[in-house]
């Protein structure tokens, strides 16, 4: 252990110790810079920089040919100079307001001295040091802003017996005393009367920080290197916003000090002084409420220095958190159900432009010269060759043939991506781990990423137009890691709710569904399918001419699989039980409750029973069984599938007008004033609630009567059955009844004065004049029906286009609160500093990811053990 | 306003959960299980009004016996603090 820390201690050069923030004093400023600036002009005539200009080359370079006349060195050797200028006047620094304030207003304005008697500045300090050493320096600022607050009030100095006036903060940057303006200077010499023992209260050391240099009297001038000019095609400059914001500061200085010298009147000075201390302000910060910011003369605000910093696009989340990364690769995705669920298909022309790095060995010299052969304009070829002193050569048409003669053990050859390489695939944002897995590789045609459908759920995929990224891990330790730890498989069941995070979806259900729910296929069929699912050992389908749809899907189950379970829909005979016995389906229909994603509790079984590799090559296998039995089949959703018979058509006429009727009835009893109120209601409000209710069941009768009587055998009805895709409702407002359209719980009631539509009496609380739509989709809507359907539709869409930032801004500080969060060997949850915030995790201890749906079921447990 | 006794006492409230003051010999058992001090553990301030009778000093520690969604009963601990 000695040992590690000595060998560590050679490498550490130097150490920072502490770091110690203060603020820049007049005198240090002069100090590090190396020119004074006091021309706004930048070039001369010959384009030239002006001596004593913001762009003098004192400053540093950014020309290639310039060489700096402080340092000597040239272009991208010199790191720049600082450079500073005279103010006329004193001008009061943005950052530092609120600090000057609270100085102001705690300080005597005679005497300069804290407002706090002798004989409590200790306990003052005492009070302090303990906030710190609770709440570290946090709690220590909590305790100066507390002592400060209490000293706003006190009005007599304790040590001169002064009077003390009220300061305000006029924003931005004006301080005023009873309703009287205090200039800079008058500020600057309050605070040059404060001592450096009374700082110390105030959170700012001696030494570093003098308050009165938060006034400022010269300003520094950045290098040029940090606002480096462009030059256009044109041959014109352009220069940096801060080197325009610093053009108007000079020449507003200057003309400050020519109006002063020359005896100007007071008000025009005053004037200057204030444009003075504008550009000063937004030469900082151009994003101070109070002020409108400065802008080009296209209309853009300048982006000064606070906006470098601050903010995503800042320097600190954009540049130096924000990584970028090279082998990787984004483009458009698409399904494809026939490659597995592990793999990714990965168009020919990214496979030829990533690479995997393959050391040279004496055993795959041979292998790898053929690829190098190839070079890297042919599949699969090889970009590079790195020598094994780090050196990367590129594989062209003229230096191939040295390099396959070059190469030797301990070489790298960077060769084309093929089948069966480690890729890790990501879909932003990525809001779990289940957002970034590893897959394999398979190299396809066309320019598309393709992933299995069945995965799209973990990324929350469709194929819209979404895109994904590919990256590919180039070490050893990389690839083993994203292999062992990311593979989809190892993903399968989510950390969330302990089911299968993937599952079937859509057509592999419905197939399943149709499968099982008593399809009956020749033999040769049925090897058939069973061959283009990927099974070959045929001996589990029993030997008769017809076979029907669950001994089918039993091939694909293992056979000492056992399995009770309960479906959404009924089988021929009624039942929802699903039982398999012996890697044998006796019983039931598969369907959403066991096949689907985060439901049921088949997978999880699979999963536990057979472990990771085989759960997913199972479900890979159902998945296909069903689509492409379905394909087999074929399968459509027609307009008649909503067709309803005569007399269902009637009942639903009749439920409506009821319904019509029954509010029509309440709306009178409303009127007559003989309705019976709700407790805490008005009438108003009864009468909304009782008629949303009428309406609502009503509907719900209709969905009853559909169900009742459209065919179970057609598409639309077998999605419904199958729970694939829609339900009972969607069902039911095809064939008899859209229903209420409501917006924020209550019927609709915006548009004109008293009525939704002109079309409408005044007052009329009618359904139809309210929202409902009796009518189906397939009988068609009346035009005021279809008005309210849009209504809704749009106040939907608006409410999700403005809710997914709001939500994403609400997990990402989520995120960054919880983030190190952590269970330790204790089983309590700790955050970073070994604080306590959980005494068990989840307070059942329970990872989530090893039970099924949360619960650990005990009853299987000991029936296994028996 | 003028000091008037509320009849409501909030620990009997059935939504407050039983608070017990441990012990000192309890109080280092708990320090002891965990390797901690006073200061990893969550906090209580020493006026909540849920440990007022409980005749509290700061560095106590309280346990608290919560009803669970998860794990039917659970035990929690705070430690006292002022203000």
């Amino acid at each position: 252990m000695a040992e590690e820390i000595d060998t560590q201690q050679e490498y550490v050069h130097k150490k920072v110790e502490n770091i110690v923030f203060g603020v820049a004093s007049p005198q240090l400023i002069k100090k590090m810079a190396s020119a004074k600036i006091v021309t706004p002009e930048l070039y001369d005539k010959e384009g030239y920089p002006v001596d004593g200009g913001l762009m003098d080359i004192r400053l540093g370079v950014i020309d290639p040919g310039l060489r700096c006349k402080t340092c000597g060195s040239k272009l991208k050797e010199c790191i720049g100079h600082f450079g500073y200028i005279e103010l006329a006047r004193p001008v009061t620094h943005i950052i530092f307001v609120n600090i000057i304030l609270s100085l102001l207003r705690s300080t005597c304005k005679e005497c300069g001295k804290i407002l706090i008697p002798k004989d409590k500045i200790g306990r003052c300090h005492a009070k302090l040091d303990k906030a710190e050493a609770e709440g570290e320096l946090e709690g220590r600022r909590a305790a100066i802003k507390n002592i400060i607050s209490g000293l706003k009030t006190v009005n007599k100095c304790p040590y001169c017996k002064a009077r003390q006036q009220k300061i305000a903060l006029e924003k931005p940057t004006t301080f005023v005393e009873n309703d009287k303006k205090m200039s800079p200077i008058e500020v600057r010499t309050r605070l040059e009367k404060i001592s450096d023992e009374d700082i110390e209260i105030f959170g700012l050391k001696p030494g570093y920080v003098r308050p009165e240099w938060m006034i400022l009297t010269v300003l520094s001038i950045p290098p040029v290197t940090m606002r480096p000019s462009i030059t256009l095609e044109t041959g014109e400059r352009s220069e940096d916003d801060l080197t325009h914001k610093l053009g108007d500061i000079v020449r507003i200085n200057q003309r400050l000090f020519e109006n002063i010298n020359a005896g100007a009147p007071e008000i025009i000075i005053e004037d200057l002084w204030d444009l003075l201390q504008y550009h000063i302000t937004t030469f900082f910060d151009n994003n101070v409420a109070q002020l409108p910011p400065a802008r080009h003369r296209s209309g853009q605000p300048l982006k000064t220095i606070t906006a470098r910093i601050k903010s995503k696009e800042g320097r600190i989340r954009h540049n130096l958190a924000g990584k970028r990364t090279n082998f990787s690769s984004r483009t458009v995705i698409s399904p494809d159900p026939m490659i597995e669920l592990n793999e990714v298909g990965v168009p020919k022309v990214v496979a030829m432009k990533l690479t995997m790095p393959i050391r040279v060995t004496e055993w795959n010299l041979e292998y790898l010269k053929k690829f190098m052969e190839r070079g890297s304009s042919k599949y699969p070829g090889a970009n590079y060759l790195i020598r094994p002193d780090g050196k990367k050569k590129k594989m062209t048409d003229e230096t191939q043939e040295a390099l396959i003669e070059e190469v030797a053990p301990g070489y790298i050859v960077e060769r084309h991506l093929m089948d069966g390489d480690i890729a890790l695939f990501n879909r932003q944002p990525s809001l779990h781990r289940m957002s970034m897995m590893s897959h394999k590789i398979r190299v396809l045609a066309g320019r598309t990423f393709r992933l299995n459908p069945a995965v799209c759920n973990p990324y929350n995929a469709d194929f819209d137009g979404d895109e994904m990224n590919l990256h590919i891990p180039q070490t050893e330790e990389a690839i083993t890691e994203a292999e062992v730890l990311m593979q989809v498989q190892t993903q399968l069941i989510s950390p969330r709710y302990g089911l299968s995070v993937i599952g079937c979806v859509q057509d592999a259900i419905s197939g399943n569904y149709l499968l099982t729910r008593g399809a009956e296929l020749r033999r040769d069929e049925a090897v058939d399918l069973l061959c283009r699912v990927g099974v070959k050992d045929f001996s589990k389908l029993p030997s008769k001419e017809m076979i029907n749809g669950r001994e089918i899907f039993s091939c694909i189950l293992p056979d000492d699989f056992n399995f009770k379970g309960k479906s959404r829909s009924v089988d021929e005979k009624g039942g929802n039980e699903v039982i398999i016995k012996s890697g044998k389906l006796v019983k039931g229909v598969m369907d959403r409750d066991n096949l689907g994603e985060g439901s049921g509790l088949l997978l999880r079984t699979i999963h536990k029973n057979y472990g990771e590799n085989k759960a997913i090559k199972i479900l890979g296998k159902i998945f296909k069984l069903g689509i492409v039995y379905l394909a087999r089949n074929g399968f459509t959703a027609a307009l008649s599938d909503s067709d309803l018979p005569e007399p269902a058509r009637m009942k639903i006429k009749d439920i409506l007008n009821k319904a019509e009727d029954d509010v029509n009835n309440l709306i009178n009893i409303y009127h007559q004033g003989k309705l019976e109120i709700f407790p805490g209601r008005t009438a108003e409000e009864t009468l909304e609630l009782k008629i949303l209710e009428l309406l609502n069941k009503s509907r719900n009768e209709t969905g009853i009567v559909v169900a009742e009587h459209l065919n179970k055998n057609t598409g639309s009805s077998v999605m419904s059955d199958s729970g694939s895709r829609g339900g009972p409702l969607n069902l039911a407002q095809m064939a008899a009844c859209v229903g209420q359209q409501a917006m924020r719980g209550k019927r609709i009631e915006k548009g004109y004065i008293g009525r939704t539509l002109s079309f409408f009496k005044k007052g009329d609380l009618s359904s139809n004049a309210r929202g409902f739509i009796r009518d189906g989709y397939k009988g068609g809507l009346t035009p005021y029906e279809f008005f309210f359907g849009a209504i809704t539709g749009r106040d939907s869409l608006m409410d999700t286009a403005l809710r997914t930032p709001k939500s994403g801004y609400l997990y990402r500080r989520l995120a960054n609160a919880m983030q190190d969060l952590k269970v330790e060997y204790d089983l309590t949850v700790r955050d970073a500093s070994g604080r306590i915030v959980q005494f068990r995790y989840g307070e059942d201890g329970i990872d989530v990811s090893k039970s099924e749906n949360g619960i650990i079921n005990i009853d299987r447990i000991i029936s296994n053990v028996k | 306003m003028a000091k008037r006794k509320s009849k409501l006492i909030i620990k009997k409230h059935i939504l407050i959960p039983k608070h017990i003051k441990l012990s000192a010999k309890e109080r280092d058992e708990l320090f002891k299980k965990y390797n901690i001090s006073l200061k990893e553990l969550p906090k209580i301030k020493k006026d909540d009004s849920a440990i007022t009778s409980l005749n509290v000093k700061e560095g106590d520690v309280i346990k608290i016996i919560r009803m669970s969604q998860t794990a039917g009963e659970v035990e929690f601990y705070r430690g006292v603090i002022s203000e």
